[in-house]
């Protein structure tokens, strides 16, 4: 019961909001309607810490399984658990809420009892797009998402609001539809092949599909996540969405949203077609490479500070996926690593954003610079969130941004050498706009006196920083309950064979292909 | 005991938490005092532990403080290791550290209380980062402490932020050392995929054991595997230190303050990149290709750097330079596979550098914060103390015979000469007879003759110096006495914060060479046979390796090149060598005394002759002084060109125009395939997007639905 009770934690608070709220809008529930919300959160984010506590780090399989029929005829069932991939996921969903929260504390008063309750709620959809064990379940909460994050951008964004939600909701959407289509029909070819239709997504694991078969099943599954991710170059909708979002939906957005696709990715794409999966490998690496240098590229000359970060998350979101598709333990390790960094990392971003344009109602870098002199421990804080956005040994970014190009290097050393160049970029792009922003001396009269961080900002800016340290100092507390899982996804899709089939030049090559994708590579499908 | 090493980098870290969150409550003496305090007990605790690892057989310690990264085969402990390399470099660190710290008491005295502290925790942070650069025992904790230092440095250089041109310095320093980072991450990678180890003993036991497998990596050779593997490492090390084509940050560097200039960019941190080839001396010694481009790019950079140094007007560009073109030294020492020698003089540097830097600080300071060669003159009678230590560092560095620097720069030309490079060995001695000229063309400019205060009105008309250099000193916040006006009457010497360290050095400077006379000289060359055992396997691992079934002979053959490019005083015929040495010896006395003299001709005597020579000589002059364009090269070739392509080809063009114009297309196609949706060509974005997935999804339906 332990995990519905973390799922569903949000939902109930989002239904007390509703109710302490009261009727219309009630400036004066405002605090109380706040205050509930934000211990609603905490709890969960308490439970879910809970959950880590008691997660048993050796083992790769799920843990905290629950399992109730749901629609037997169609063989649904509401079936959830944890294991080394989600785990940390859902901790991040629970810790990155609350300060999402606390970040519109004071730029959101139109209805904040609504506000509230579609963060709350969208909390819930995320958690269980991360437990789901069961395919149809999967479907419903990944969904359940995108309704929240479509009013929280359409109704709480700035001025291109209603533009940005529809983008995104469309662009999401399309995505979503054709997933649902090939989920029934994947539960369709299990019933063909042992006369009973599961969603269950161990079941369809053991399912043997024909090389054409997957093929078309890895493409369906594989749009709709990339298109989350976002990769290049499906990622038009993201610099708009998290421009007009309010600083609460970007956090959650960024920090937890997009690891969706990637999760999916890992989860479902990579795992249930594996030699489709290893086909498209180097395709889809490509696109992942070319998202890196593409994304770090047009960040650099942004000159809003929204778009700026949305972009360099095409960047930072091209790692990981060229970690997944290098599909070694190093690779895999460091892509789930780097999921949880970004979200550490481009999280407090947005938080740092969101702070300078509570103040000055402007994202424009142009109208900053000489910050430093006038609110030294904001900058402080946004110097240490900037270093770990640029992977700075001894911050979290480093250690995610080093096992996937050691990874991707293992399988291709030319895309980790492409990759590499990632790091050099990050560094010109953000370290010339924090410049633009913090140094200098002050030109604009309306910067003059800004106050510095307020203890609400402190109470966000301080688990942020901490958490990129940490993650940085000693990752190999949050690695360790990662890596049975890792290996064994990398065992499912790599096959088991411990020697290469044939004889590739180079020893690195640690893949051994399995016949049937180089059949595909020979183009015997059709 | 061994915990104590923790204890190193772990003191200047406290003081650097300290004064970063609570710095600002605290009084100048307490945050200064503090810093300073924690850089001598980090002092105190190096020579114990050094003391320590003399006793130790192997002569080595190590405190392994856990895991640190580990997945799958990669497991990286967070160790740290002292041996006789890292031991002279933790001394130089903390002892040199200490004396900088205490200088900049007094230099930085005049800004506020929480700019103070906020220097001062910047100071012992690097401090922090340098110490576990040298004592980390694998490439990832070395590279924690190589990008920490390489941040300390973005934000000293940038520390007066509000000055534009400080704050380009400091990102400019930060991105072109990312540039060599990529060599070193790429680099790490490759040996791990070849090596499976990323700690430094191992990799070096396995290079020596595999380096003679004729095709050990797929189609390459071990030795194609370690070139290219240390080629990239080198390109880490031009980075850090300076070296063609990445020198261009350090002269800009020179923004910030100068004990900063003074510890960061001349004694410690410049220097990581020998230090990187010296830690990996038996990999680089594998890769005599490797070896050959870091002699060469070791002494062209001297070379260029030295002629550089001729015309600069800015006394610490004058000094930047200098560093550059000893570093140059230093590489050329690694290149030719003398590595103690290039440590040798690594250490030597770092005391007269950091002398000449302080010294020169010493001057601005007195100036108000006047960096310019042309109004200075006459400053001898004014600042006795800093002008004597400042000869003291600047006959060192010339290679005055019987000083620190001769021994170790002569160290280096002789290891050149008789490993058989004469070309290099040419271009090493013309470089030293610049190192002379220049060195004391700044001696003579600033101390000596009379004072000049605007001597450069028509005089140099060339030169666009002046201008933005006036444009520097009023935009300063820098240690500006020139609040209390009068700068021109009544200069005072270096108070006693800032003078103490200033004669430490200059002792220093004279006796640091006595560790290692010559053989020639009938010395014993200590600091050689001392740093020997870090330049080789560690004894019992060879021995490991070879029971570990790699075949004895090709581990003979692995070790033996080795032996040969690292000589030890031994393989040498002692007779022969020794004649040759102190001839070469003569020489370069006989060099540095001409090039003094040379600077005393143009500088003192005839100032003129120098003008007439730079009109005569014009574009040499202008290529000199405009730091042969590279700079100018690099903004046209590298950083318009990627700023252009992200602005209007990617942004502007792929972003709105291919993927949207795609998305139309695809709509398009969707539209003639059915007359139903046509209504919807209706020009909005969103229609096409829409009609582009229902496209999509159409077809990829058909086909799931078939199966």
């Amino acid at each position: 019961m332990m995990l519905s009770l973390i799922v569903f934690l949000p939902l109930a608070g989002a239904l007390l909001v509703l109710i302490a709220g009261g009727r219309g809008d009630r400036p004066d529930r405002e605090p109380l309607v706040r205050t509930l919300a934000l211990a609603a959160s905490l709890v969960t984010f308490a439970g879910t810490l809970y959950m880590w506590y008691r997660f048993d780090p050796t083992s790769a399989a799920y843990q905290f399984e629950e399992r109730y029929s749901w629609m037997p005829n169609f063989g649904i069932q509401y079936y959830i658990g944890v294991d080394g991939i989600s785990l940390l996921l859902i901790v991040l969903t629970g810790f990155l809420t609350p300060l999402a929260l606390l970040s519109s504390w004071e730029s959101v008063h139109k209805s904040v009892k609504a506000f509230s309750f579609f963060i709350l709620a969208l909390e819930t959809a995320m958690l269980g797009v991360f437990v789901s064990i069961d395919l149809f379940l999967f479907y419903v909460f990944w969904d359940a998402v995108l309704i929240p994050m479509y009013f929280l951008i359409g109704v709480w964004g700035y001025e291109r609001r209603v533009y940005a939600a529809i983008k995104f909701i469309l662009y999401t959407m399309a995505g979503s539809v054709l997933m649902l289509l090939a989920i029934i029909g994947l539960a369709a070819a299990h019933s063909t092949a042992t006369g009973a239709a599961s969603f269950n997504l161990i079941d369809l694991y053991g399912l043997t599909l024909s090389p054409r078969k997957e093929f078309w099943f890895f493409l369906a599954f594989t749009l709709a996540f990339v298109i989350k991710v976002p990769l290049f170059p499906f990622h038009t909708w993201l610099p708009d969405a998290h421009v007009e979002a309010p600083t609460a939906g970007s956090i959650i957005l960024a920090g937890v949203m997009l690891k969706m696709g990637t999760y999916g990715l890992l989860r479902l794409a990579f795992p249930l077609f594996p030699t489709a999966a290893l086909y498209f490998a180097p395709i889809i690496a490509v696109l992942a490479v070319v998202g890196i240098t593409y994304g770090a590229l047009v960040a650099m000359v942004q000159p809003d500070l929204k778009k700026l970060v949305a972009y360099s998350s095409v960047s930072h979101l091209g790692f990981v996926v060229l970690g997944l598709c290098a599909m070694n333990v190093q690779g895999v390790h460091g892509a789930l690593y780097q999921m949880l960094n970004h979200g550490v990392s481009t999280g407090g971003l947005f938080m740092i954003v969101g702070m300078l344009s509570d103040r000055r109602h402007t994202r424009l870098i142009a109208e900053f610079g000489g910050l430093e002199a006038v609110m030294p421990k904001f900058v402080a804080a946004f110097l240490l969130v900037t270093l770990s956005s640029i992977a700075l040994p001894g911050m979290n970014g480093f250690v995610g941004e080093f096992l996937i190009l050691l990874g991707a290097f293992r399988w291709n050393a030319t895309f980790a050498t492409f990759a590499a160049s990632g790091v050099i970029l990050s560094a010109v792009y953000m370290l010339w706009m924090f410049q633009r922003v913090n140094y200098g001396s002050v030109t604009n009269d309306k910067n003059r006196g800004l106050r510095d961080l307020t203890p609400r900002e402190w109470a966000m800016m301080v688990p942020t920083v901490a958490m990129a340290v940490i993650m940085g100092v000693v990752p190999v507390v949050f690695m360790r309950p990662m890596e049975p899982a890792v290996t064994r996804v990398v065992e499912r899709v790599t096959g088991r064979q411990p020697a290469q089939v044939n004889a590739h030049p180079l020893p690195r090559e640690t893949r051994s292909p399995r016949p049937e994708a180089q059949r595909l590579r020979r183009g015997e499908v059709r | 005991m061994v915990t104590m090493l923790l204890l190193i980098p772990l003191l200047p870290f406290a003081g650097f938490l300290v004064n970063a969150f609570v710095g600002k409550r605290l009084s100048k003496s307490v945050s200064g005092g503090l810093a300073c305090a924690v850089m001598l007990a980090a002092f105190g605790v190096s020579v114990l532990s050094v003391w320590t690892m003399l006793g130790a057989e192997p002569r080595a310690l190590r405190v392994d403080l856990g895991m640190w990264l580990a997945s799958g085969d990669l497991q990286v402990p967070f160790v740290l290791r002292l041996d006789p390399l890292s031991a002279v470099m933790i001394l130089v660190v903390t002892g040199i550290g200490s004396l900088i710290h205490i200088y900049s008491v007094g230099y930085m005295h005049e800004e506020p209380d929480s700019e103070y502290a906020r220097y001062f925790s910047y100071l012992n942070l690097f401090a922090s980062f340098m110490l576990i650069l040298v004592l980390g025992a694998n490439f990832p904790v070395m590279f924690v402490g190589w990008e920490g230092v390489g941040l300390c440095s973005y934000l000293l250089i940038g520390f007066w932020f509000t000055k534009q041109s400080a704050a380009d310095a400091g990102k400019k320093a930060f991105i072109v050392n990312r540039i060599g980072n990529l060599g070193f991450i790429l680099g790490m990678l490759l040996i791990f995929v070849t090596f499976g180890s990323l700690d430094f003993q191992d990799v070096a036991a396995r290079a020596a054991a595999r380096a003679a497998e004729p095709a050990a990596f797929g189609m390459l050779s071990a030795e194609a595997v370690m070139t290219i593997a240390t080629l990239l490492l080198f390109l880490g090390a031009a980075g850090k230190s300076a070296q063609i084509p990445l020198h261009v940050w350090l002269p800009d560097a020179m923004e910030g303050p100068t004990p900063v200039s003074a510890l960061i960019h001349a004694a410690t941190m410049v220097t990581a990149g020998v230090y990187l080839i010296g830690r990996n001396a038996v990999l680089f010694s594998h890769a005599p290709f490797t070896l050959a481009v870091v002699a060469a790019i070791g002494v062209a950079t001297a070379l260029m750097a030295g002629t550089i140094g001729l015309v600069q007007n800015d006394i610490k560009r004058v000094l930047a330079y200098s560093t550059v073109s000893q570093l140059g030294y230093m590489f050329l020492a690694m290149g030719v596979g003398a590595y103690a020698a290039g440590i040798f003089h690594l250490y030597t540097h770092a005391f007269f550098k950091a002398l000449l830097f302080l010294g020169s600080g010493a001057v601005i300071h007195a100036l108000a914060g006047e960096q310019d060669l042309r109004n200075m003159g006459g400053l001898k009678k004014h600042l006795p103390i800093t002008y004597w230590t400042f000869l003291i560092g600047a006959l060192a560095i010339a290679g005055v015979p019987l000083l620190s620097g001769f021994f170790s720069k002569d160290e280096i030309l002789f290891r050149t000469f008789s490993s058989g490079h004469t070309f290099l060995w040419l271009i090493g001695v013309i470089t030293s007879l610049l190192t002379a000229t220049y060195m004391f063309r700044l001696v003579f400019l600033a101390f000596h003759g009379e004072r000049r205060h605007d001597a450069h009105d028509g005089d140099h008309p060339e030169e666009e110096e002046p201008v933005r250099h006036i444009a520097h000193v009023m935009a300063s916040p820098a240690p500006a006495h020139g609040a209390h006006g009068g700068h021109r009457h009544g200069l005072h010497d270096a108070p006693p914060s800032m003078a103490i360290p200033l004669i430490v050095l200059a002792i220093g400077s004279i006796v640091a060479g006595y560790v290692g006379v010559p053989h020639a000289l009938g010395g014993a060359n200590h600091i050689e046979t001392f740093l020997e055992p870090s330049f080789e396997i560690e004894a019992n691992r060879e021995r490991e390796f070879t029971a570990a079934g790699f075949s004895p002979i090709s581990s003979i053959q692995a070790t033996a090149p080795q032996h040969e490019r690292a000589p030890t005083t031994e393989t040498h015929a002692p007779a022969a060598d020794e004649r040759t040495e102190l001839m070469l010896m003569g020489l370069s006395s006989g060099i540095a005394v001409a090039g003094i003299g040379i600077a005393a001709y143009f500088s003192l005597r005839r100032r003129d002759a120098a003008d007439a020579l730079a009109h005569r000589f014009h574009g040499l002059y202008r290529l000199l002084c405009n730091k042969y364009y590279v700079d100018e090269l690099y903004e046209a070739v590298i950083v318009q060109p990627i700023k252009l392509l992200s602005t209007g080809g990617l942004w502007k063009g792929v972003d709105a125009g291919f993927i949207d114009g795609t998305v139309n297309g695809v709509g398009l196609t969707v539209r003639t395939g059915s007359g139903a949706l046509r209504r919807l060509q209706t020009g909005s974005i969103r229609t096409y997007a829409a009609s582009l997935f229902l496209g999509v999804v159409l077809i990829l339906g058909y086909y799931l639905l078939r199966y």
